[in-house]
């Protein structure tokens, strides 16, 4: 290297003779930085993946008081269609009383009160808990009972008793038309 | 043979490791400014380089492909149309390992050529010549495994091809072929055995490409006069001097790569290979990829047997067609052998140079035969072809290096007292 | 030396004299035609593109498939979402089994793959006389010069030369290898009723279902034209810089100096 430097030294026009090896420099590095994008944005999901990423359910068959597992991006999504009662369940506990504060109204939609639409995961270690299908075991709550570890949910999907840390997550979803639900 | 410098970083952790791994002072005595190199070498030098760029740039490719290539026969095509339709930028990476298979091999063919005319493979580079050879070999069962990947009409048919060569071989033929198929035609465990072995090789290369360079820091670069380094004044750093004309030779080759890759990304492919493979139907001519054409213009020129016509045959005409293939490459390894003139250089060498000449019209002629249809006059010039390939190595070369009067050699290197004849 | 030479003329001389022969059953070479996609700034023409999407609905789909094409890319022809989920509507797609374990069929989706006319190939030789008409996803890049190649096909049917001897339920057509192709011709003046009043004529459709297929066959065209372009231009400055910067390096080379001479 003392040999190159030298040689730079014994010459007149030192920085514009530097300027252009650090330019050249900087844009093969720009370059070769740009170009690793490709190779790294190859991995993010595809074309045919994001296609996939939001489902449209009909939910016209679904009876009042019982609810159906969707399978939505590789997960289990519960929607229920909640009787009057449950509403009124899910409304009537202290907020504050809760593992994970949050009231009924935050987790549906305004005016479709009737639609719980979660995410069939448990936020403890990600078992599909039970309680959707006709005769399985609710819990103590009348929602969803995870017979992993035994948490208990509500009729909002709200964790109220067990090792779950979270309520059971409201996945983004609209309502196309009155029979048409879109999640994702 | 270059004296070994050890790396002395001022950097306190760099140091840390220099002790412990001395990484640094490896490059610094291989392509660093320590590599005391010939201030004399020409463009034709920058090929090395670019064909270890290509290298690093097909593994890469190649890897990230591999994320998304299902080796089965009945998805690997669809899964190449997946590529190519939702991967992000999944076109453009599996167009860059599609020509980039070409341009490594026009690196390598150009790098080959340059060896073979300045006398690059004798003493003391036999060793640094003959793994290169292995490089080439190793290349060529690569690019052909990978071409069977996508599963196409081509695929499919060149792979049966090429594996029903080694049915030639006497006794165990058809057995090592339905070894090498996994059963009893080209199938699902051929291509899963490709895929395996195509993602293994270039590894492989890539070790092989360090003993290549090993070889290459024990006997010193050879230069295009072919004269020995006679004193320091012959030689400058490697870095920065040929560090920059690499990289500005990368950017002229990377320039045509990308040419190809944007504008014309399957001028170098065949159509047939976007019609998914199907057993039962050849395409109407099965044409290797272009690199492979000269080695199957010999393979194909070669319709006759070895012995006495109606008294006996020794090697039946389809085996000593394929060995005819093989032999024109494993010729390259006794080269040191058979060129044994003193002077290295073709520029000192009046009737070598037109001899090599010949052979690289040959070659393109070679190449051309390759593509076309065994039909007419074809076989005919594919015959003369081959022969004058066999004879430039096995005849002109050992008869030129005996007979042939060689120009006077200039003084040294830093100062060519003697004008070269060109 | 100069035998050699001359060798090497005569050699070159007599195989490039040969090149032309054997091109005698391959098909009649392609029309060439000036494509909008061609060229290193070429683009798709939307509007051709979308009116040869209207040829490949109506006529083409009934006998050849176009398997790796999904309904959401037609966004890439310029049609919004819910014109193509209207257009997907149009077909049936096999669903999820019911709860009683039987198939069912539900209208496409975006997301789905335009389904194929027949269910398999048997199914598919069995109506077209024991031809298989071909999946058209890839045409233009299965065949030599292909966008020409399948554009010529369309409007090179013709009446058999009296000398020809035409196979039963094969059709003339001399772009065709063998000259004779099992599909009759398949567009005729008026076939479509186009959207947007472009008058359908035989070479019209022809050319719009090319750029249809165009884009099937490549849909990354446009992007690669584009990025290519960026590409270039940056490696061509790269390489003057490093042009200029290897002449600087390498001046006291050129001058003869020793740099192991301290």
């Amino acid at each position: 290297m003392s040999t190159l430097e030298n040689t730079h030294h014994e010459e007149d026009g030192v920085t514009r003779r530097d300027m252009i090896h650090v330019g050249a420099g900087v844009m093969a590095g720009v370059g070769a930085v740009a170009s690793l994008w490709p190779f790294i944005d190859q991995m993010n999901p595809a074309a045919d993946t994001l296609a996939l990423a939001s489902i449209e359910i009909d939910i016209s068959q679904i009876d009042t008081g019982s609810a159906i597992i969707v399978k939505w991006r590789g997960k289990p999504v519960f929607i229920r269609h909640r009787t009057a009662e449950e509403i009124s369940e899910a409304n009537a506990v202290a907020v504050a009383d809760l593992i994970d504060r949050q009231t009924d109204e935050e987790r549906v939609q305004a005016g479709k009160e009737e639609w719980l639409v979660v995410m069939g995961v448990c936020t403890h270690l990600g078992c599909v808990p039970l309680g959707t299908k006709t005769g399985e075991e609710k819990g103590d709550y009348g929602g969803w009972f995870c017979p992993c570890h035994g948490s208990h949910y509500d009729t909002s999907g709200r964790i109220r008793k067990g090792p779950a840390p979270k309520n059971l997550e409201v996945p983004e979803y609209a309502f196309l038309t009155d029979t048409t639900l879109k999640i994702g | 043979m270059a004296e070994w410098k050890a790396a002395k970083p001022e950097n306190k952790v760099l140091g840390w490791v220099e002790e412990r791994l001395p990484i640094l002072s490896l490059v610094n005595n291989v392509v660093g400014p320590d590599t005391p190199t010939p201030r004399n070498l020409n463009y034709w030098w920058n090929f090395g380089s670019l064909a270890g760029l290509m290298l690093v740039i097909q593994i890469i490719s190649g890897v990230v492909l591999a994320m998304h290539y299902a080796a089965t026969t009945g998805v690997a095509f669809d899964s190449v149309e997946r590529i190519m339709r939702d991967v992000n930028y999944g076109w453009l990476i599996r167009y860059m390992h599609a020509n980039g298979a070409s341009f490594f091999f026009i690196a390598v063919y150009i790098h080959i050529f340059r060896g073979l005319y300045f006398g690059s493979y004798k003493a003391p580079r036999e060793v640094l010549w003959m793994l290169g050879v292995v490089i080439f070999l190793l290349m060529m069962a690569t690019a052909f495994m990978g071409y069977v990947l996508p599963w196409g009409q081509m695929s499919f048919w060149g792979a049966t091809v090429i594996t029903n060569l080694f049915s030639a071989i006497p006794m165990v033929g058809e057995s090592i072929v339905q070894l090498l198929w996994g059963g009893f035609s080209v199938d699902n465990p051929t291509l899963n055995r490709f895929f395996s072995l195509h993602y293994l090789l270039p590894f492989v290369i890539a070790g092989v490409v360090i003993l290549h360079l090993w070889a290459k820091k024990i006997s010193d670069s050879g230069n295009p006069l072919g004269i020995d380094v006679k004193s320091s004044a012959d030689q400058i750093p490697f870095h920065p001097f040929y560090t920059v004309k690499d990289a500005f030779g990368a950017g002229v080759f990377f320039f045509v790569f990308a040419m190809f890759i944007f504008y014309m990304p399957n001028a170098l492919g065949h159509p047939d290979n976007y019609i998914p493979a199907d057993p039962l139907v050849t395409p109407p001519s099965i044409v290797p990829e272009w690199y492979f054409l000269p080695y199957y213009a010999i393979l194909r020129s070669i319709d006759f047997p070895l012995g006495i016509p109606g008294v006996f045959e020794l090697v039946d005409a389809k085996l000593l067609g394929v060995l005819a293939m093989f032999a024109s490459i494993l010729v390259w390894l006794l080269l040191p052998w058979l060129d044994t003139s003193k002077v290295r250089s073709g520029n000192f060498r009046p009737l070598f140079k037109w001899f090599f000449a010949f052979l690289v019209v040959d070659m393109f002629i070679l190449t051309w035969l390759g593509a076309q249809k065994p039909e007419g006059n074809i076989p005919l010039y594919g015959k003369i072809a081959t022969a004058y390939y066999f004879a430039y190595f096995l005849v002109i070369l050992p008869v030129l290096s005996r007979k042939e009067t060689t120009l006077p050699l200039p003084e040294s290197i830093s100062n060519p007292v003697l004008k070269p004849a060109e | 030396m100069k035998l050699v030479k001359n060798i090497a003329i005569a050699l070159t001389l007599g195989t490039v004299a040969l090149t032309g022969a054997n091109a005698a059953d391959a098909g009649k070479h392609p029309l060439q035609i000036d494509w909008s996609f061609s060229g290193p700034l070429g683009k798709f023409d939307q509007a051709s593109a979308q009116r040869g999407w209207q040829v490949y609905k109506q006529v083409c789909s009934s006998c050849h498939g176009l398997k790796y094409f999904r309904f959401r890319n037609l966004a890439d022809i310029g049609y919004g979402e819910d014109m193509i989920k209207a257009f997907a509507a149009e077909y049936e797609v096999p669903g999820d089994v019911d709860d009683f374990g039987d198939p069912t069929v539900r209208p496409a989706e975006p997301k789905d793959a335009f389904p194929s006319p027949f269910p398999n190939e048997n199914a598919a030789r069995a109506s077209n006389g024991g031809a298989l008409p071909p999946d058209l996803s890839l045409i233009n890049k299965a065949r030599h010069d292909g966008a020409n190649y399948v554009y010529s096909l369309l409007v090179g049917y013709d009446d058999a030369p009296a000398d020809f001897e035409l196979g039963a339920g094969m059709n003339y057509n001399p772009y065709f290898k063998g000259s004779q192709i099992a599909m009759a011709e398949p567009l005729f003046e008026g076939a479509v009723d186009y959207e947007d009043g472009t008058p359908a004529t035989q070479e019209q459709m022809a050319k719009d279902v090319v750029q249809f297929l165009m884009y099937v066959a490549e849909p990354s065209l446009e992007k690669r034209h584009q990025m290519g372009i960026k590409v270039l231009i940056f490696l061509a400055l790269l390489t003057i810089l490093l042009y200029i910067s290897m002449k600087v390096i390498w001046k006291p080379v050129k001058e003869g100096k020793n740099f192991y001479d301290e």
